[in-house]
């Protein structure tokens, strides 16, 4: 070890790893993995989730899987919660989708109107 | 009595505990770990060893019987080959340690210290073994048995003997 | 690096380990690769979560759902439902993380968020094993900055400002022992980290080592910073393998990147850290005898002066800190003697971690901040006692501690308030006792413990506790007059007084706070010959009641031949012949026989 420097490049390294079992974070993006859900593609879904907040060092979001939302037809579904503000429920999601929501949802604090349940429905 | 070893059969632990011992030359106050290594080998410390282990590294015998008759971890007895360990720590003893230990004696037909005739257990009252979460708590080889009852007990070493 | 999104705990400290939780950890991963998961799913094995009692203990981030009590067979279950389909398998969680149907995650249980976690920040959360978890969680962060941009005069300042006390017994402050061995010049001097955790029923020291051995290399080096010592022992108990092992991996990783060894962090400063096994003497965690011990020879206590400070371990200049005291200090760096006064009271500051057990639902570890009451530790993070008795005492302190009733259960706790009572802190073992529990039997025990540990160097120690537990014998048998109350007060006093180390000037101590307290219990011993919590088995007599049929199965026991009565017909005990083995109560089947 030559330096502080060097420790903090280590750290900030290791740190997104272990970020996962921080449970203080903000923003929670929900992705539905029950049967029908995995079977509509959710599993690629949550991991492109995961690989698009990891990439782009979102700190704060904490991407977790759900069981059934209840509503199969929609599947794969998507929830995004963040403090203050309403719940944001995206459905038939798939990995060009979460690109574009991680973009401008996640990173930008603007819904993608189009994917949400209530413009498609 | 003292037990005398065969240091002709045991040759090989005599070599393994010489070089173990070559190679600690560089540090200080190595007659700790070298009995720790003596008794791993031997699985006590018989006289012979002693002497060994005197002779090699220069420290007085007188020191080094001093020594490993000091402290409860290192026998110059030969033990079972279980050894069953009763956890005397203050939580075990809360709940009930001592009519374990009793309940041991009476199975094992030994008091504590002893080694049953047959050489498979050696009965022994330890120090807290850390599981206070489990208490009361045995010790028997390296598995441990949590929230005993004495009428489990027979159950326990039957299992053993059947090894 | 591989990232993954779900990362599944299990706990592999000693308790958790002895229920198994090793092949816990074994069928995750094969069921994890059986069902092509495992590139998403990582399982790690962690230190001690604290909660012992509820163990094997497995947690699974990011959700953090607790599940106690694991079993191997319910593995399966928890890869397919939670893992694979993300519906966490709510009848194996712990009971209390469910509450209005809501699921509650680990830091919400009553058990945790009473807490504070300094020195247990990482156990149950890091896996021991890679110091790369460690430095994440911002690992030797504080010796960087010690060495870089402090001097070792500022390092002391800050750990003096702190008001760090030692964690291992007696409370000294941290901060004046590293400045009364800084000055002293020699060619060599020493950091030595206390991990002799002898103390029956405190294991909190074994679990910072197992859970986190990298905060103990890292604050040794800032102590060897600071007084200017270049080599370090950890002092450790052969009875701890797992927290050895962990040590010496620990030590290995450090030294490959460069955090032990030569030239760190390219300051000039050299610092090398070797293990020492101790070997089963509880006299060993006295300073002067543990440095003996190391030396290779009898540990057996010496006097101060000199000290250590001036001269310890081969005559040099040495410093000892407790495990507990050493996981504080990197934290105390980081965030400043300001922040580590901003919680615990004023005089104590900071937490203290407590190994609850005995007679209490939640047995485990906690780590409170100082200053908290007895009663919140007690019942709001210990449960109560169970099987809804009522709670009698608690001991702290181990064998050189006392005990403190329910009269003083809104004591607040700090090193002060302890000693106050007549206890002391000791290392932080807490036993609670309830009333089916004999105090004179207690201190008893803690005085046959100190018997047989005496290293035998002083007389007050080595032939004092013995004629005090002569007497303690007689009182629990139903021999001792009222006299002996006196005498034994005497002798108590005089031990105190006239013993070399703390060993001997603290053994008295369980006798005189039960005497203080309990005085009543003891009286019942000596004049009524009678054990009101019906612990001492000499003065216990065995009846039958009415519940007997007759079947004649005691007759068979009994090894004295003392039982008599007919088949179907009520047996009698002739109390003159019985020996209270207790036999026939064991043999018969229908409850008939009692003892009180």
């Amino acid at each position: 070890m030559k330096s502080l420097d060097e420790l903090k490049k280590i750290r900030d390294e290791a740190k997104k790893n272990l970020e996962l079992r921080d449970s203080e974070k903000t923003t929670r993006v929900v992705v539905g993995m029950a049967t029908c859900g995995i079977s509509a593609g959710a599993r690629p879904v949550l991991q492109s989730f995961i690989e698009e907040v990891q990439k782009r060092h979102l700190n704060e979001v904490q991407v977790v899987q759900t069981g059934c939302i209840g509503m199969c037809t929609y599947e794969p579904i998507v929830e995004i919660t963040s403090p203050d503000k309403e719940k944001v429920t995206y459905i038939h999601m798939d990995v060009d989708k979460v690109k574009r929501v991680v973009a401008e949802h996640l990173v930008h604090g603007r819904a993608v109107k189009e994917y949400t349940i209530g413009y498609i429905k | 009595m003292q037990k005398v070893i065969d240091i002709k059969e045991n040759v090989t632990k005599f070599e393994e505990l010489s070089a173990y011992i070559e190679r600690q030359d560089e540090s200080q106050g190595v007659l700790m770990q070298t009995l720790h290594k003596a008794q791993e080998l031997f699985g006590y410390l018989p006289i012979e060893v002693q002497k060994f282990v005197s002779e090699k590294t220069k420290i007085p015998m007188a020191e080094v019987y001093g020594v490993a008759t000091f402290y409860t971890q290192f026998s110059l007895e030969p033990k079972g080959k279980y050894t069953v360990g009763v956890c005397m720590g203050t939580a075990c003893y809360v709940k009930s340690s001592q009519l374990v230990l009793d309940q041991l004696i009476k199975t094992l037909k030994i008091s504590v210290g002893e080694t049953t005739e047959d050489g498979l257990f050696t009965l022994e009252a330890t120090r807290c073994l850390g599981c206070c979460g489990l208490a009361p708590v045995i010790m028997i080889g390296d598995s441990v048995y949590g929230k005993l009852e004495p009428k489990k007990i027979p159950e326990i070493i039957e299992s053993y003997r059947k090894k | 690096m591989a990232i993954y999104r779900s990362h599944v705990l299990v706990c592999g400290g000693t308790g958790c380990a002895s229920s198994k939780s090793d092949l816990i950890k074994k069928r995750f991963e094969e069921k994890i690769k059986e069902m092509n998961l495992d590139k998403e799913v990582q399982v790690i094995s962690t230190g001690c979560f604290g909660l012992c009692e509820e163990g094997p203990i497995v947690v699974v981030y990011p959700e953090g759902s607790f599940y106690s009590k694991m079993q191997i067979n319910r593995v399966d279950r928890i890869v397919e439902e939670h893992l694979y389909k993300g519906r966490i398998v709510r009848e194996f969680l712990y009971e209390e993380s469910i509450a209005d149907q809501k699921l509650k995650s680990l830091n919400q249980i009553d058990f945790y968020s009473k807490q504070k976690r300094v020195a247990l920040r990482n156990c149950g959360l890091i896996n021991p094993e890679n110091i790369e978890e460690y430095i994440a969680r911002d690992g030797y962060l504080a010796l960087g900055r010690a060495l870089t941009e402090m001097t070792p005069e500022e390092v002391i300042k800050v750990v003096k400002d702190s008001n760090l006390r030692g964690r291992g017994g007696g409370g000294f402050p941290t901060g004046a022992k590293w400045s009364f061995a800084a000055p002293n010049k020699a060619d060599q001097k020493y950091i030595i980290c206390n991990a002799d955790e002898g103390d029956p029923g405190a294991f909190m020291d074994r679990s910072v080592l197992e859970g986190d051995p990298h905060a103990v290399l890292e604050a040794m080096a800032i102590a060897g910073y600071a007084i200017g010592a270049s080599k370090g022992f950890v002092y450790v108990r052969a009875e701890y393998p797992i927290a050895v092992k962990r040590l010496e991996i620990a030590i290995g990783q450090a030294k490959t990147m460069g955090l032990l060894g030569k030239n760190i962090f390219e300051s000039g400063f050299d610092f090398d850290v070797e293990i020492r096994l101790g070997a089963g003497a509880f006299v060993c965690g006295e300073e002067t005898a543990l440095m003996a011990s190391i030396e290779g020879k009898r540990g057996m206590s010496r006097n101060k002066p000199p000290f250590p400070a001036v001269s310890g371990l081969f005559g040099k200049p040495t410093i000892i800190n407790n495990v507990e005291t050493l996981a504080n200090i990197p934290q105390i760096i980081i965030n400043g003697a300001k922040w580590f006064k901003s919680f615990g009271s004023e005089k104590s500051p900071g937490t203290k971690v407590f190994a609850l057990g005995g007679k209490i639902n939640n047995t485990g570890l906690v780590e409170i901040p100082m200053g908290t009451s007895l009663r919140e530790v007690i019942y709001d993070i210990g449960g109560g006692c169970p099987n809804g008795k009522a709670f009698k005492a608690v001991q702290t302190g181990g064998p050189s501690g006392g005990c403190i009733t329910a009269d003083y259960i809104d004591t607040k706790i700090d090193f002060d308030t302890l000693t106050d009572l007549g206890s002391m802190m000791g290392s932080g073992g807490m036993i609670v006792m309830d009333e089916d529990n004999c105090m004179v039997d207690i201190a008893r025990f803690f005085l046959e413990f100190t018997v047989e540990e005496s290293c035998g160097k002083c007389t007050p120690c080595r032939e004092g506790t013995k004629r005090m537990l002569e007497i303690l014998e007689d009182i629990t048998q139903g021999k001792a007059v009222m006299s002996d109350l006196d005498k034994l007060e005497k002798l108590a006093n005089n031990i105190r007084s006239t013993s070399l180390c703390g060993l001997g000037q603290t053994a008295p101590n369980p006798v005189l706070s039960t005497l203080r307290y309990f005085r009543d219990e003891y009286e019942a011993h000596v004049l009524d010959k009678r054990c009101p919590a019906g612990t001492c088995s000499a003065l216990l007599n065995y009846s039958i009641t009415d519940n007997c049929r007759g079947c004649t199965k005691c007759v068979r026991q009994c090894p004295v031949g003392c039982i008599t009565g007919k088949v179907k017909e009520l047996h009698v005990i002739d109390q003159e012949k019985c020996i209270k083995c207790g036999a026939c109560m064991e043999a018969c089947p229908f409850d008939a026989i009692v003892k009180k």
